[in-house]
C-alpha cells in the first residue's frame, strides 16, 4: 500500500567484553513501510533494544545497511548523520532518567530546534507550548518546571513532545511504557496512537510485553539471542504462532481471567545460553521442545509462509 | 543474564519506602537545615565579615609593636591580650583570617577550575584518554604533597600567590576524580542518549547536559576542600613556609606563641581555637550541603 | 471454622516526612486462612509493599503504626510482642521473598550458606546437616547441579535462578506464611511462569499460606484463592478470585481491569485509561480516595469515605464504593 521508509539489511552489532566479543545482533533484516508500526519483542538480552539503538546509530552498528528514505545511515558521515537525525527520533524506557534533571521543561523540549538551528526564540516557545498542549500537559504550568516535579507518566509525555518537535518520520519507542503503572500505561499508549495519526508517524516499537504489542503493532518481529525467529502481522502471529519460541512466549503471558488455568509454558526451562558462544544451528534449539539434529547442524533461514509471514525454523508449527 | 532494567515499574510514586529512607536526620524540625548548619554558618559569616572589613571595624594595627605591654593577658584594651612583641592578638587573628580565607577559598577554586574539566573529559570520552588521565593523576598522587609544597616555596619563595597556586595544584586529583565519577554516572543516562539523538555534539553535551549535573557534587565537596586548605595553610605558616614573618597568619601566630606557652598560653590558644572553629564550620556546612545535593540528585533521577 | 492464620484489623502504617505524615497504609483489615493464597494487587504507591513490610516487622525508624492496629498471626498479636519474640517468628513463622533477587541475596556469601544460615540460627542445625538440607532444597526449587551451585556466589547465577535461591532460603525455615513481594517483576515472562509455578507447588505441598504481592492482575487471576485490591493505602475490594473477577463491584478494580491491553482484543483498539494520577498520601481526598479519578463519582464520594460492604451474592466478597458496578450488567464492557 505504501513505500518502504526504513530498510534494514544484515544488521550486525558487536560489543567487546572482558569475556570476549558479544554479537548482540547477528544479521537482522527487516523493512518498515510508511505509516506502519513494527514491534520487536523478546526477552531481555535478545538484542531488541540494541537493534533499536543501532537504527538510531547509538552506537553505530558493526556492519549492515540501514536505509531511511533513500539515505544510508550506516554509510553517512558524521555531519550528514547529524542533519539526518531530525527525521528519526526516539523515546526511552525510563521517563525520568531521559530528561536532564537540571533543565526546565521548556529548555528540554526546545533543544532539538536549537541544535537544528530552526526558528527564533519566540517561535520556538510557541512551538513548545503547542506541543505540550498536544501531549496533554498545560503549558502555563509545565514550561518552567523541572522534571522531578512530574510523575513518570507526565515525564513520558514530555519525552514524546521532545521527540516530536522536529516532526520526524520515524519514531523509535524503546519500552516506552514498561516503567509505568497499568493505568498510566494505557494513557501513554493512547497518546502514542493519537500522535501517530496526527504526525503520520512510522513506529519501531520495542517491548517485552506481548499484550502491549498486540495493541500497538501492525506487524511483529520476535527476537531470540540476536536473531529474528518470526515476522508477521500481529493477527497471524498471535493467533497461530509458527515458531516454537513465539508459542512459548505467548503461553507464558498471565491472563487476567481466573477461569483460565495457567498452562506450563512450552519451552525447556533453563538459562538463556551465553551470547558469547551461542548454540550452533538454530539458537533456540537448546530450549526448544521440537528440536531435532538438523536444528543443531543447520542455521534455519528466514522463509516466507503462504500467509505472508516469515519464520526461521526447520519445524514450523504452521504451514510447513 | 536478566536485564535489571526491564519490566520494573519506575513511577516516582512507587518506591515509597526508599523515598522516605532518604530523609535524613540532618534536616531538622523546621523541615530544612538544623542548628548544626546555621550555627557554623553564622560563625563563617562573622569571620569573613571581620576579615574583609578589618581596617574599618576599629581594631588595632596588627603590626604595631608595644614593648610596654608584652604578653599581657586578655584585658579591656586588648580583648585577647598581646603577644611577645606587644601586638594585639585579636587584630592579628582577624588579619590572619584574611590569609587563611584567601588561601582556603582560592586554592580549591584553582583545583576545581583545572580538575573539573580534566575529570569530565576523562569520564566522558573514556578509552585511551581516560587511561592516560587516570594514570597521570595516580602518578601525581604518588608525589608527597608536603614535599611538593616545600619545593615550590623554596623555588618561588613564600608568598600568598605561591601558596595558593601550589595548594591548588594539589587539589586537582581529588576534584578530577569526583567530576570523573559524576560524569560516568550521568554519561549513560537516557537524557544524554536523548541529546545525541537530536544531533548534539560532544561539546554541547559536556557543557549543556553534563556540567550542570556534575558541578553540584563538585561544589559540595569544594566547601570541605576549603577546610582542608585552611589546615594545610596553617601547617605551612607554622613551619614558616607561607606568607613571610611580620604578616599575621594563624599558623604563624601559633608557632610564635609556642615558646611562651607556659606563661602566656593565650598567644597560641586563641588563633588555634579560631582556626579549629572555622575548619569545623566549613566541614559541617559542607557535609550538610553535600548530603542535601545527593538527595536532590537521587530524587531527580 | 478454624481461626484464620493471619488477621489484620484496622492496620495503618504512617511515615514521618518533612512534608507531613504520609498515610502509606490506612485502616486495612483482611484475614487469611491457613493454606490459602492471597493475591495483593495494586499500583505503585498503593501501599501493598509497605503492608507486607508491616507484617514482617521490617519498617524503618521513621514509620509509625498508630494505636488501634492489630496483626494477629497464629493467635499472637505481632504488634504488641517484644522484639525477641518477634524475631523468632521471622523465618519459621513468616518468610519473605523480595522483588529484586540481585540485591536480596548477600553477594559475598556462598549460596549454600545463605540457605542454611536461617536453619542454624532458628533450629541449631549442624553445618553438615544444614548443607545436606540446602542441597535438597536447591533441588526442590529446580536448580540444576545443586551440589555445585551450593558453593557458588549469587553473581554466578541468572536472575531467575537467584529468585529460586531466595525461595529456597525462605523455605529452609519451614514458614507457615510466605510473603512474596513482586517476586517476578524483575524477571522475563518465560522465567516468571516458572517461578510462579514453583511458589504454587510449594504452597500446595507444604500446606503453606502464601501472600503474593503484584501489580499484575494476570498473575493473581490464575494462581490465588483470594484477591485484595489496594488503592492509595487501603483495600478497596476483596473476595474470592472467581467472584472478584466475575462480579467486579468497585469502580477502581473495574477501571484497572479495563486498562490492561489484552491478547484477545484487536490491534489499535483504544484502551480505557484512568485519567489523572493516584492521590498524595499526605493530604488524601476526604472521601473515597479514587473519587477524583472516577467516572462515576458524585458529591457523596468526594465527602464521605465509603465503608466496606458485602456483595449480595457472595458474603466473602466485599468492596468500598458508594456507586458500585452492577455485576449483572456487562454492556459497559462491550461499549
Amino acid at each position: 500500500m505504501s513505500q518502504v521508509l526504513l530498510d534494514v539489511r544484515d544488521l550486525v552489532v558487536e560489543f567487546p567484553t572482558r569475556k570476549g566479543l558479544v554479537q548482540a545482533v547477528s544479521g537482522v533484516t527487516f523493512e518498515l513501510r510508511r505509516g506502519e508500526t513494527l514491534a520487536l519483542v523478546g526477552e531481555s538480552g535478545c538484542g531488541k533494544s540494541t537493534t533499536a539503538r543501532a537504527v538510531m546509530q547509538l552506537p553505530r552498528p558493526t556492519s549492515g545497511q540501514i536505509v531511511l528514505d533513500g539515505d544510508d545511515l550506516v554509510a553517512a558521515g558524521k555531519r550528514d548523520l547529524r542533519r539526518l537525525r531530525r527525521r528519526f527520533q526516539m523515546i526511552f524506557q525510563n521517563p525520568i532518567a531521559s530528561l536532564n534533571p537540571r533543565k526546565r521543561i521548556s529548555e528540554i523540549i526546545e533543544k532539538p530546534l536549537k541544535i537544528a538551528g530552526l526558528m527564533d526564540a519566540e517561535k520556538r516557545r510557541q512551538a513548545v507550548e503547542e506541543l505540550l498542549e498536544t501531549v496533554g500537559l498545560d503549558p502555563a504550568v509545565a514550561m518552567d518546571k523541572r522534571p522531578h516535579e512530574f510523575s513518570g507518566g507526565q515525564c513520558q509525555r514530555i519525552s514524546i513532545a521532545r521527540a516530536l518537535i522536529l516532526e520526524p518520520d520515524l519514531l523509535i519507542c524503546d519500552e516506552p511504557v514498561s516503567a509505568l503503572d497499568v493505568s498510566i500505561q494505557a494513557q501513554i499508549l493512547n497518546l502514542l496512537e493519537d500522535m501517530k495519526q496526527r504526525y503520520d508517524l512510522t513506529m519501531l516499537f520495542i517491548s517485552h510485553d506481548l499484550a502491549v504489542v498486540r495493541n500497538v503493532a501492525d506487524r511483529v518481529a520476535v527476537m531470540y539471542l540476536g536473531r529474528f525467529c518470526e515476522v508477521g502481522t500481529s493477527e497471524s502471529l498471535f493467533d497461530s504462532p509458527a515458531h516454537p519460541y513465539t508459542r512459548a512466549l505467548l503461553s507464558a503471558i498471565p491472563v487476567p481471567d481466573p477461569t483460565v488455568t495457567p498452562k506450563p509454558i512450552e519451552m525447556i526451562q533453563g538459562d538463556l545460553p551465553s551470547p558469547i558462544s551461542p548454540p550452533s544451528g538454530c539458537r533456540f534449539r537448546t530450549r526448544c521442545p521440537v528440536a531435532s539434529e538438523r536444528c543443531a547442524a543447520e542455521v534455519p533461514e528466514m522463509r516466507d509462509l503462504p500467509d505472508g509471514r516469515a519464520v526461521a525454523c526447520h519445524h514450523p508449527l504452521v504451514g510447513a | 543474564m536478566a536485564d535489571p532494567t526491564t519490566n520494573r515499574p519506575l513511577d516516582p510514586v512507587r518506591p515509597t519506602l526508599s523515598r522516605f529512607r532518604r530523609m535524613r536526620p540532618t534536616t531538622g524540625k523546621s523541615g530544612q537545615f538544623g542548628i548544626a548548619f546555621w550555627l557554623p554558618l553564622a560563625w563563617l559569616v562573622l569571620i569573613s565579615f571581620t576579615a574583609i572589613f578589618a581596617p574599618w571595624i576599629g581594631i588595632q594595627d596588627p603590626d604595631s609593636l608595644d614593648f610596654i605591654n608584652l604578653q599581657t593577658p586578655p584585658n579591656d584594651a586588648h580583648l585577647l591580650g598581646t603577644d611577645h612583641l606587644g601586638r594585639d592578638v585579636l587584630a592579628r587573628v582577624i588579619y590572619g583570617a584574611r590569609v587563611s580565607l584567601v588561601v582556603g577559598f582560592c586554592a580549591p577554586v584553582v583545583g576545581m577550575l583545572l580538575g573539573l574539566p580534566i575529570g569530565m573529559i576523562a569520564g566522558y570520552f573514556g578509552g585511551r584518554i581516560d587511561g592516560f588521565i587516570v594514570g597521570a593523576i595516580d602518578t601525581f598522587l604518588a608525589v608527597p604533597g608536603l614535599v611538593l609544597l616545600l619545593l615550590f616555596s623554596l623555588i618561588f619563595g613564600g608568598s600568598l600567590l605561591v601558596v595558593t597556586v601550589s595548594l591548588g595544584l594539589l587539589f586537582i586529583p581529588i576534584f578530577s576524580r569526583i567530576s570523573r565519577a559524576a560524569t560516568l554516572s550521568f554519561k549513560s543516562s537516557e537524557f544524554i542518549l536523548a541529546a545525541r539523538t537530536i544531533g548534539a555534539n560532544d561539546f554541547n553535551i559536556l557543557v549543556r547536559e553534563l556540567l550542570p549535573n556534575v558541578v553540584l557534587p563538585v561544589l559540595a565537596f569544594g566547601l570541605v576542600a576549603v577546610a582542608g586548605a585552611i589546615v594545610v595553610e596553617g601547617a605551612l605558616s607554622f613551619l614558616g613556609l607561607s606568607v613571610p614573618a611580620p604578616h599575621p597568619s594563624w599558623g604563624g601566630m601559633i608557632a610564635g606563641g609556642r615558646e611562651h606557652l607556659e606563661e602566656s598560653p593565650h598567644i597560641s590558644i586563641f588563633p588555634a581555637i579560631v582556626m579549629f572553629l572555622t575548619v569545623l564550620s566549613f566541614n559541617l556546612v559542607g557535609d550538610t550541603l553535600r548530603s542535601r545535593f545527593a538527595d536532590v540528585r537521587e530524587a531527580a533521577i | 471454622m478454624a481461626a484464620p492464620l493471619l488477621e489484620l484489623t484496622n492496620v495503618s502504617t504512617h511515615f514521618h516526612s518533612p512534608a507531613g505524615r504520609v498515610r502509606a497504609v490506612d485502616g486495612v483489615s483482611v484475614s487469611l486462612e491457613a493454606g490459602q493464597t492471597l493475591g495483593l494487587v495494586g499500583e505503585s504507591g498503593s501501599g501493598k509493599s509497605v503492608l507486607a513490610r508491616t507484617i514482617m516487622g521490617l519498617l524503618p525508624s521513621y514509620a509509625e503504626i498508630p494505636e488501634g492496629s492489630a496483626i494477629t498471626f497464629d493467635g499472637q498479636n505481632l504488634l504488641t510482642m517484644d522484639r525477641k519474640a518477634r524475631r523468632a517468628i521471622s523465618g519459621p513463622g513468616i518468610g519473605m521473598i523480595f522483588q529484586d533477587p540481585m540485591t536480596s541475596l548477600n553477594p559475598v556469601m556462598k549460596i549454600g550458606q545463605q540457605v542454611y544460615e536461617g536453619m542454624r540460627h532458628h533450629f541449631g542445625t549442624s553445618k553438615a546437616a544444614g548443607r545436606q538440607r540446602a542441597i535438597e532444597l536447591l533441588t526442590e526449587v529446580g536448580i540444576p547441579q545443586p551440589d555445585v551451585r551450593i558453593d557458588q556466589f549469587p553473581h554466578q547465577l541468572s536472575g531467575g535462578m537467584r529468585q529460586r535461591v531466595a525461595i529456597a532460603i525462605a523455605l529452609a525455615c519451614e514458614p507457615k506464611l510466605l510473603i512474596a513481594d513482586e517476586p517476578t517483576t524483575a524477571l522475563d515472562v518465560t522465567v516468571q511462569s516458572g517461578i510462579l509455578d514453583l511458589l504454587q507447588r510449594e504452597q500446595r505441598d507444604r500446606g503453606m499460606t502464601l501472600i503474593l504481592i503484584t501489580h499484575d492482575l494476570g498473575v493473581v487471576a490464575g494462581r490465588c484463592d483470594q484477591v485484595a485490591v489496594m488503592y492509595a493505602g487501603g483495600i478497596v475490594e476483596t473476595g474470592s478470585t472467581r467472584s472478584l473477577f466475575a462480579r467486579t463491584r468497585m469502580r477502581y478494580t473495574q477501571a484497572l481491569l479495563d486498562s490492561i491491553p489484552r491478547l484477545d482484543r484487536p490491534p489499535h483498539e483504544r484502551l480505557k485509561s484512568i485519567g489523572g494520577r493516584p492521590p498524595n498520601l499526605i493530604t488524601p481526598p476526604p472521601g473515597c480516595r479514587f473519587a477524583p479519578r472516577c467516572a462515576f463519582s458524585d458529591a457523596q464520594c468526594e465527602s464521605a469515605i465509603p465503608p466496606m460492604q458485602a456483595d449480595e451474592a457472595d458474603a466473602t466478597h466485599s468492596f468500598a464504593c458508594w456507586h458500585p458496578r452492577d455485576p449483572e450488567q456487562t454492556a459497559e464492557e462491550v461499549a
